[in-house]
């Protein structure tokens, strides 16, 4: 019943995201809590969980709306709206903290012109906030994508951007 | 014959260069024409020597580090496939002083073993704790942990005996064991370096629960900070299917037990024991009210045993060697051993298994080294963002779970984050108080509103003058308080300790600025 009222009121939804859902969802919902596997497959299939998607997904699984927004807002992690093309998690936990990681951040969003959650104006970055790596032995810490950086100075992430932007320029 | 080279694969070496170095050590290999088998694995957990690079010897494994890439065409001019000498060589790597003297048992394959091979698991000791358990009734095997003393390792150190016997005793169609890999505490790494290090061990550990409590499902809730403990995983796990050790009948004992890795998404109160079940339940992470105990109504309902990473990796041991053995490490009512993860601004950070009882100074200086500045060590906090700041004339206080409650810390899991004296510990206050307000489930108010109304009034503190700061202070402590006595769980019922050890140890850095301006 609750599904074919929702099905009626299914606004209209971008094809890539209608397909990107339904390929995630055909894989994933039949398992019990299928909707956390299911928001990372979205997420990792369009690079973020559009708004418009939501209602879909909400379908899919016999859920509200409500219930899926929710669960999508809750979570640190997931990201309604895109990100630049890499994402940059920087450490400022505790273990960071004691070797520097105050500075480093200053230094990373001056370098990048950016606060914490902001993309560059480039669209190549964006810089968020994570509550330790689990690298504290090499702190501070950074991860971009599956990438993890220990140990790092000012002048290394300068390195490693200038590394990054000479790869993207050749791209 | 081939010579074997180790190259670790885990992520912290990874942080510091170890893919190019072990492609590096395979060009060199192809170049000189030498026949070089490189094998990635898990890290010793001398971090400080991170990338170590070991060689395999007939006089057993020697050590090289820290390797840079551009340190293996010398590391192959002094023919170190042949334990040659270098500036870089450590010598054999069981020698090392600060790993010699350690006790490893939940450790005791990591750095050493191939994690991606199961024969290399078995070779070394892997599964005979699985072995011995399939002898035995659930009853037997609840007991033998019982008897073993062991209390979780995640945090709240509650007897993991205890806790498979309510699982055990309750009556349900399905039950299921939960790994917590949320490992969100600050300063901790032991749960990724068992993982990555190590998996195998986990698996055998969540099998044995499974044949102990009678469930059929496992679940590992692994963060999604941890991509390269997943990719292990999720090998191990394959391996194990493959050779029976999971699946329908798991070694011919008729009995089912299936492993599933979830990925949770950023939320540090996912941690929490019920949070986790929420979020594997497809939820809002939201801590549930206690009772009912996970044990008789955790995940979807049914019976579940809930356990960290490393108390689950230390299950095989004990039912491998005996309650006894494990119990005889140890002192007091903390039994076994404890994997420490040094860090912060310490010279030698990295993960030191010893029984409980040694000292906090005995791990800050002699393992640590002392501070990597080199400045006067000001504060220590153990356990993780909760925990509270020591300062260094509590140095002497043993490891050990009662020892710390005395000085109001707790040991959590493990983990010893070193400051040196540039910290400003009212900066370190506030931090605690704006962890809590970005990480609060939101259930409570103390600890949804308190902890905004915390960083406010420690601003306010600090940018004061006397006078303002006497009654702020008294405000701080009550609020304090209030977190202390309304919060539904630790996260509002501890982020007051590191604030309160910071007032209490360091009242000179909550000098207001504008007494410090005047002095
Ligand atoms: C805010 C909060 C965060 C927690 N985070 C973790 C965690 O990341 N990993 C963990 O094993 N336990 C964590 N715990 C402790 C768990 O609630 C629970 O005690 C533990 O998973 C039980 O396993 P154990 O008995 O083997 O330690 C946390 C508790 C709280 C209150
Ligand atoms: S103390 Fe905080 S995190 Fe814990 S249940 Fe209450 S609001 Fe949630
Ligand atoms: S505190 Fe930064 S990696 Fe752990």
């Amino acid at each position: 019943m609750k599904r074919a009222a929702n099905a009626a009121s299914l606004p209209d939804i971008p094809e890539n995201v209608r397909t990107a859902v339904l390929t995630v969802t055909a894989r994933l919902k039949d398992q019990p809590g299928a909707l956390l596997p299911v928001l990372h497959g979205v997420q990792a299939a369009l690079g973020c969980i559009p708004e418009a998607s939501v209602p879909l997904i909400a379908r899919e699984l016999n859920l509200s709306r409500a219930d899926v927004h929710g669960v999508i807002s809750f979570y640190h992690y997931f990201r309604s709206q895109p990100a630049g093309r890499r994402v940059i998690y920087l450490c400022r936990a505790e273990s960071c903290q004691a070797m520097g990681a105050g500075a480093l951040e200053k230094h990373v969003k001056q370098r990048l012109g950016v606060d914490f959650h902001g993309t560059t104006a480039d669209g190549a970055f964006t810089l968020e906030p994570v509550y330790c790596l689990g690298n504290c032995a090499c702190s501070p810490a950074m991860m971009v994508d599956d990438e993890l950086q220990g140990r790092l100075t000012p002048a290394g992430f300068d390195a490693w951007l200038a590394a990054e932007k000479t790869v993207a320029g050749t791209t | 014959m081939s010579i074997t080279v180790y190259v670790p694969r885990d992520a912290g070496a990874l942080s510091l260069g170890a893919e190019a170095v072990a492609a590096a050590i395979a060009a060199g290999a192809r170049q000189r024409a030498v026949d070089v088998r490189v094998v990635r694995n898990g890290s010793r957990g001398l971090y400080w020597l991170e990338p170590m690079v070991e060689v395999a010897t007939a006089d057993g494994r020697v050590a090289y580090g820290p390797v840079r890439p551009a340190d293996v065409a010398s590391l192959f001019e002094a023919d170190f496939l042949h334990a040659g000498d270098h500036p870089l060589a450590l010598g054999p790597t069981e020698d090392i002083a600060w790993l010699k003297s350690q006790q490893r048992l939940t450790f005791a394959r990591v750095g050493v073993i191939d994690p991606r091979s199961l024969d290399d698991y078995r070779t070394h000791g892997g599964y005979r704790g699985l072995e011995a358990a399939l002898k035995m009734s659930g009853a037997d095997i609840v007991q033998a942990l019982t008897d073993s003393g062991l209390r979780g390792r995640g945090g709240a150190a509650f007897p993991a005996g205890i806790k498979w016997k309510t699982c055990l005793d309750a009556q349900a169609d399905r039950k299921y064991i939960v790994c917590n890999a949320d490992e969100g505490d600050s300063g901790t790494y032991s749960d990724r370096m068992i993982m990555e290090g190590d998996p195998f061990v986990l698996i055998e550990g969540m099998t044995i629960a499974g044949l102990a409590v009678g469930a059929s499902h496992g679940y590992i809730y692994l963060r999604v900070e941890y991509p390269h403990a997943r990719q292990a995983l999720q090998a191990a796990i394959a391996s194990a299917e493959a050779d029976g050790y999971l699946g329908d009948d798991v070694r011919g004992c008729g009995k089912p037990f299936r492993l599933e890795v979830r990925i949770a998404a950023g939320a540090y109160i996912c941690g929490e024991e019920t949070s986790l079940l929420e979020s594997l339940e497809g939820r809002r992470g939201q801590v549930r009210c206690k009772p009912p105990l996970p044990a008789i109504e955790g995940l979807f309902g049914k019976p579940t045993v809930i356990n960290n990473v490393v108390t689950l990796a230390s299950v095989p041991t004990i039912l491998d060697k005996g309650a006894a053995y494990y119990r005889d490490y140890g002192t007091g009512r903390s039994r076994g051993t404890l994997p420490l993860q040094l860090a912060g601004n310490l010279k030698r950070p990295g993960l030191v298994e010893r029984a409980f009882g040694l000292t906090l100074r005995e791990l800050v200086e002699d393992y640590g080294g002392g501070t990597a500045s080199g400045r006067p060590l000001r504060a220590v906090q153990v356990g993780g963002p909760l925990g509270a700041y020591i300062p260094a004339s509590q140095l002497d206080t043993p490891i050990d779970y009662e020892a710390f409650a005395t000085i109001g810390g707790m040991l959590g899991h493990g983990g010893v984050v070193v400051f040196d004296d540039s910290v400003d510990m009212a900066a370190q206050a506030r931090y605690a108080m704006e962890f809590c307000a970005i990480e609060s489930c939101g259930k409570c108010t103390p600890c949804r509103i308190g902890s905004t109304r915390g960083v406010e009034v420690i601003d306010r503190i600090v940018a004061g003058n006397a006078a303002a700061r006497e009654r702020d202070e008294a405000l701080l402590r009550d609020l304090c308080q209030t977190m202390l006595a309304g919060s539904l769980c630790a996260l509002g019922g501890m982020a007051p300790f590191p604030v309160l050890s910071a007032l209490d140890h360091f009242p000179e850095d909550f000098a207001g600025t504008a007494d410090r301006t005047a002095s």
